[in-house]
């Protein structure tokens, strides 16, 4: 279903956010190619794809991080490509990083702290009364209340993710960016971090996610995107996804092996992560997709998005 | 039309030197990350190195050029990369930007050691030989060499660049080093090879301009001024662009100097042109995105609770009146100078302890207080706040010109700031007037002029020790936590709705406004100021005494301007040292700028241990006390449970073991209890 089909049949409604087109060119490397896809209010949108395929330059492109070469961002019915982070970011997108960007020097609880203040008004003369956010609250939420006093550069992988998590609700958002959330969970936490996103779903959030974890993206998305060199190869709900012939060479055309996993994810580690995120070369990697049932292929080096 | 001909050519000439000092500056930037601030001053050494050669020495010209060229400089350049940058160009830029102003500090001090001051000359090379041109205009065979040279430099880093296989590998490094490791590349031998040549360029760019700057310490370190205006143009990436951006800039210098009047303010006009130059570059450069990864390693100071800062506040006030009521009349200036450092850094504490940002004109911020100050003839606590906003405006001009850039080019516009201030406003008739200066009065409290300096000086503690009060609550506050959140990840603070430019330009300007304070007491003080109470250089020390002292916490700033106050008089006692002074600071702060709390910490964390050693044996010695438990062993039970669970928060708060909040510690210790 092309874009302009999807606007005709729902009467010229629009989704709460539309990627209409999206080119992201670093050179001569195309790492995002005519990216079109819609997130609905109120739905958990999978957005998969082999390392290297363009995800993280996609969520840079919806956050205002990256500017594309050329296409379209829609954002609750505006068009949001020229608008700044800052202001995207008022208007209810929050995002969390595929590498942590959690601010190291400030404990857990002075985190949320800080978005809460920013959300409501960075200077005392404009700040809004309403939508006051119970902090503990939200740590208690997402089940990182037992961390509230420790430094956030101290607490481990997968609770920084949560972090980000906790940090991003605490500005009210209508959509949620979320790039691998759950790698560094263990089984509980993830199987309680897949409840909580239907919760937010279930609460009117619309929530797009980045992950590797396929159990978790089958398991509680209603519609998942493949991409694949920058391209959309498919849409669908799970079932769809799981059968479709395009994912399945995508996944697994490349080498065999790499079903066992192993030697696809000592590639990864090796890799230094992904070359999307370039400034940071530092070695803490977010632990390996243990739970992948369609593994990434490679590590994205040769068609990695550089700036 | 003649002499039109002959401002061309000497634009063209010195364009060329420009050119070749910027294709250096281009070259190391552009493969390690690391913006050479020290790169005139290396010149300016390697000048030196020349002289000594060829001058003093008596070697044949060519052999000095190539020794100093092909030995001296690419040594330096490889002990550079080897011992102090390694690693730089992943560090914040607050971090880069402090050792790189370590190198031109340490650079002056060196070259003021070995070679002492005194009259010393090059003359240009083939000094007989000149070509006439049409129209009667000469040429010299100096000038052409230059040109010769800055084309051949072209040519030959363009052939590096994209005929070999280092060349490749260093276009690869700019991008990502990381994956140029993956594919067999040396990222450390690239970075040495381009530090190796840009010190060599530095270099010759120095020695074909000295015939004409003349052999001093600070024109030729000021080159980098030039030189980062011409590359500025090419994004401090570009080539050929940086070669336009030179000779674009040659020329403006060059015919500025034959057309301006020469009387007025435009006859200032020429002498910052470069500065100029750049600020109009900045302005014209697209907007930068948002720097994705966030800053690591940063370990704050602890801040002290309310109660704590009271005390210690008290204390220095307490002291402070100790000091002023017993030393000589002479002895109480150092003071009040020591104080008016001290807020200068509290300034930088603000800036660059919290916010990450660097500042390299802090005390033109506090010339331009003082100005205020005094031609605003107001003498009560409004003259003193009003010279404080004139100076944060001024700081807003600064940070505006960059607002859409990233934090090495705010740093970059404060110091061509400090040259056009100097030049164009403190030497000017609008200014203190040329090596003039202006008599200020001291402030009037409640209807009555300070006349007593013991007073005043106390009463400048007062404001000191109000300032950091100041401080502390911000940092402890909503504000507080949003500086070190910018600090910490400027992406995340933009997806949570933050506009980090304008946040950057108010914090921008509040620090200004403190140092415009400090300025503006500080002429009180003195009664009379010139320019040269507030040089450029000087800032750059204060930069750097305040990273080796602790720009993170109150106890450094006061530490750190005692330092500077201290500075002078040991050089004007010990007159042998001067130069030597420098070098140690400027060493102090390289070994200390990885670590921004600087010297005060391991004073922090020294009181802690001596409570820890000290605390219990005082604690065992206790007599017996009812205590619960009633017994001699229950109460070193009890001292012994409290200190581990001392031990025990300070280790849950990472490796370093300080407490970002030493509430936390009296947490653990109530705890215990």
């Amino acid at each position: 279903m092309s874009h302009s089909e999807s606007i005709a049949s729902r009467g010229g409604h629009r989704a709460l956010l539309e990627v209409d087109g999206v080119v992201v060119r670093f050179g001569g490397v195309v790492a995002v190619n005519e990216a079109r896809f819609d997130v609905e209010a109120g739905t958990v949108t999978g957005l998969i794809g082999p390392n290297g395929a363009g995800k993280t330059t996609c969520f840079n492109v919806i956050s205002g991080l990256q500017r594309p070469t050329s296409g379209k961002v829609w954002f609750d019915g505006r068009n949001v490509s020229n608008t700044p982070v800052h202001r995207r970011s008022k208007m209810g997108m929050g995002r969390t990083f595929q590498r942590l960007e959690a601010f190291g020097s400030l404990t857990v609880r002075d985190n949320v702290r800080v978005a809460a203040d920013i959300h409501s008004g960075a200077l005392p003369l404009r700040r809004r009364s309403a939508g006051k956010v119970d902090i503990d609250a939200l740590l208690e939420r997402v089940g990182i209340a037992e961390y509230a006093r420790e430094r956030a550069d101290s607490i481990p992988t997968g609770t920084a993710r949560l972090l980000e998590l906790a940090r991003c609700l605490a500005s009210q958002p209508k959509l949620l960016l979320l790039d691998e959330p759950s790698s560094g969970l263990d089984e509980t936490e993830t199987d309680d971090f897949g409840d909580l996103l239907r919760d937010l779903a279930a609460e009117g959030c619309a929530i797009l996610m980045v992950e590797h974890d396929m159990d978790l993206v089958m398991g509680v998305c209603d519609t998942i995107h493949v991409l694949d060199f920058g391209s959309i190869i498919a849409q669908g709900d799970p079932a769809a996804i799981r059968n479709d012939p395009a994912v399945q060479k995508a996944y697994l055309g490349y080498s065999d092996e790499a079903d066992e996993g192993h030697p696809v994810r000592e590639n990864h580690a090796q890799s230094g992560g992904y070359p999307g995120d370039e400034y940071d070369t530092s070695t803490d990697l977010p632990p390996v997709e243990a739970t992948m049932t369609l593994p990434a292929v490679g590590s994205g080096i040769g068609r990695g998005e550089r700036r | 039309m003649g002499s039109f001909l002959a401002f061309t050519i000497f634009g063209l000439v010195t364009g060329s030197a420009y050119a070749i000092a910027a294709s250096g500056l281009v070259l190391t930037y552009a493969t390690t990350r690391v913006f050479n601030i020290a790169h005139g001053a290396l010149g300016m050494v390697l000048s030196f190195v020349f002289w000594d050669f060829s001058v003093r020495q008596g070697m044949p010209t060519l052999l000095a050029l190539v020794l100093v060229l092909g030995v001296v400089a690419p040594g330096i350049g490889l002990l550079i990369q080897r011992v102090v940058a390694r690693g730089l160009g992943d560090a914040p830029v607050s971090v880069s930007l402090v050792v790189t102003v370590a190198l031109l500090v340490l650079s002056i001090g060196a070259a003021t050691t070995i070679w002492p001051n005194e009259a010393r000359s090059i003359s240009p090379f083939f000094p007989e030989t000149s070509f006439e041109i049409f129209g009667g205009s000469y040429i010299t065979a100096h000038q052409v060499l230059t040109v010769v040279l800055s084309l051949l430099v072209a040519v030959l880093l363009y052939g590096l660049l994209n005929r070999t296989r280092i060349g490749t590998a260093m276009r690869a490094s700019v991008d990502n080093p990381e994956l140029l490791k993956l594919f067999g590349g040396n990222p450390e031998r690239v970075a040495g090879l381009a530090w190796a040549i840009g010190v060599s360029l530095a270099g010759l760019a120095g020695i074909l301009l000295v015939s004409t700057v003349g052999l001093d310490y600070y024109a030729l370190t000021l080159l980098v001024i030039n030189a980062y205006a011409a590359a500025m143009l090419g994004r401090l990436k570009n080539l050929p662009l940086t070669f336009v951006g030179a000779m674009t800039l040659g020329l403006v210098t060059s015919y500025a100097s034959g057309y301006l009047p020469t009387d007025g303010v435009l006859n200032q006009v020429r002498n910052v042109i470069p500065a100029l130059f750049l600020f109009a570059v900045i302005v014209l450069m697209p907007q930068a995105q948002l720097r994705i990864g966030q800053v690591k390693g940063i370990v704050s100071a602890p801040l002290p609770s309310p109660l704590k800062a009271g005390g210690w506040g008290g204390a220095t006030l307490l002291f402070v009146a100790m000091v002023v009521s017993v030393v000589s009349e002479a002895n109480l200036l150092l003071v009040g100078i020591a104080l008016t450092y001290a807020m200068v850094m509290l300034s930088l504490v603000l800036l660059t302890g919290y916010g990450g940002h660097v500042s390299l004109s802090q005390l033109t911020f506090a010339g331009v207080g003082a100005l205020a100050y005094i031609k605003m003839g107001n003498t009560g606590l409004t003259g003193i706040l009003i010279a404080g906003l004139v100076a944060a405006l001024s700081g807003v001009l600064v940070a505006l010109p960059s607002i859409r850039l990233t934090g090495l080019y705010l740093a970059l516009s404060t110091l061509a700031f400090g040259v056009i201030m100097d030049k164009l406003v403190f030497n000017a008739d609008i200014g203190f007037g040329s090596n003039g200066s202006l008599n200020a009065q001291r402030l009037t409290l409640l209807g009555t002029s300070i006349e007593s300096t013991r007073v005043y000086v106390w009463l400048m503690a007062v404001f000191f020790v109000g300032m950091a009060w100041l401080l502390l609550l911000a940092r402890r506050g909503r504000l507080g936590r949003m500086l070190i959140a910018l600090r910490d990840s400027q992406a995340a603070c933009g997806t949570l709705g933050l506009d980090a430019r304008w946040f950057r330009i108010g914090l921008f300007a509040v620090s200004a406004g403190m140092a415009g304070v400090a300025g503006a007491l500080y002429a009180g003080l003195r009664g009379t100021v010139g320019a040269n109470d507030f040089l450029y250089f000087q800032s750059l020390i204060l930069l750097l005494l305040a990273v080796v002292f602790g720009v993170t916490s109150m106890t450094g700033a006061a530490l750190g301007g005692t330092g500077l106050m201290l500075l002078p008089v040991l050089q004007s006692s010990y007159p042998a040292v001067g130069g030597l002074l420098f070098v140690v600071i400027a060493v102090g702060a390289i070994l200390l700028a990885r670590n921004p709390n600087g010297l005060s910490i391991y004073l922090f964390s020294l009181g802690r241990l001596a409570d820890r050693r000290l605390g219990d044996v005082v604690r065992q010695r206790l007599p017996e006390l009812p205590v619960p438990g009633g017994s001699l062993a229950g109460a070193r039970q009890h001292a012994r449970s409290e200190h581990q669970a001392n031990e025990d928060a300070e280790r849950s708060l990472g490796s370093v073991g300080l407490a970002d909040d030493e509430e936390l510690l009296e947490e653990g210790t109530r705890v215990a209890q």
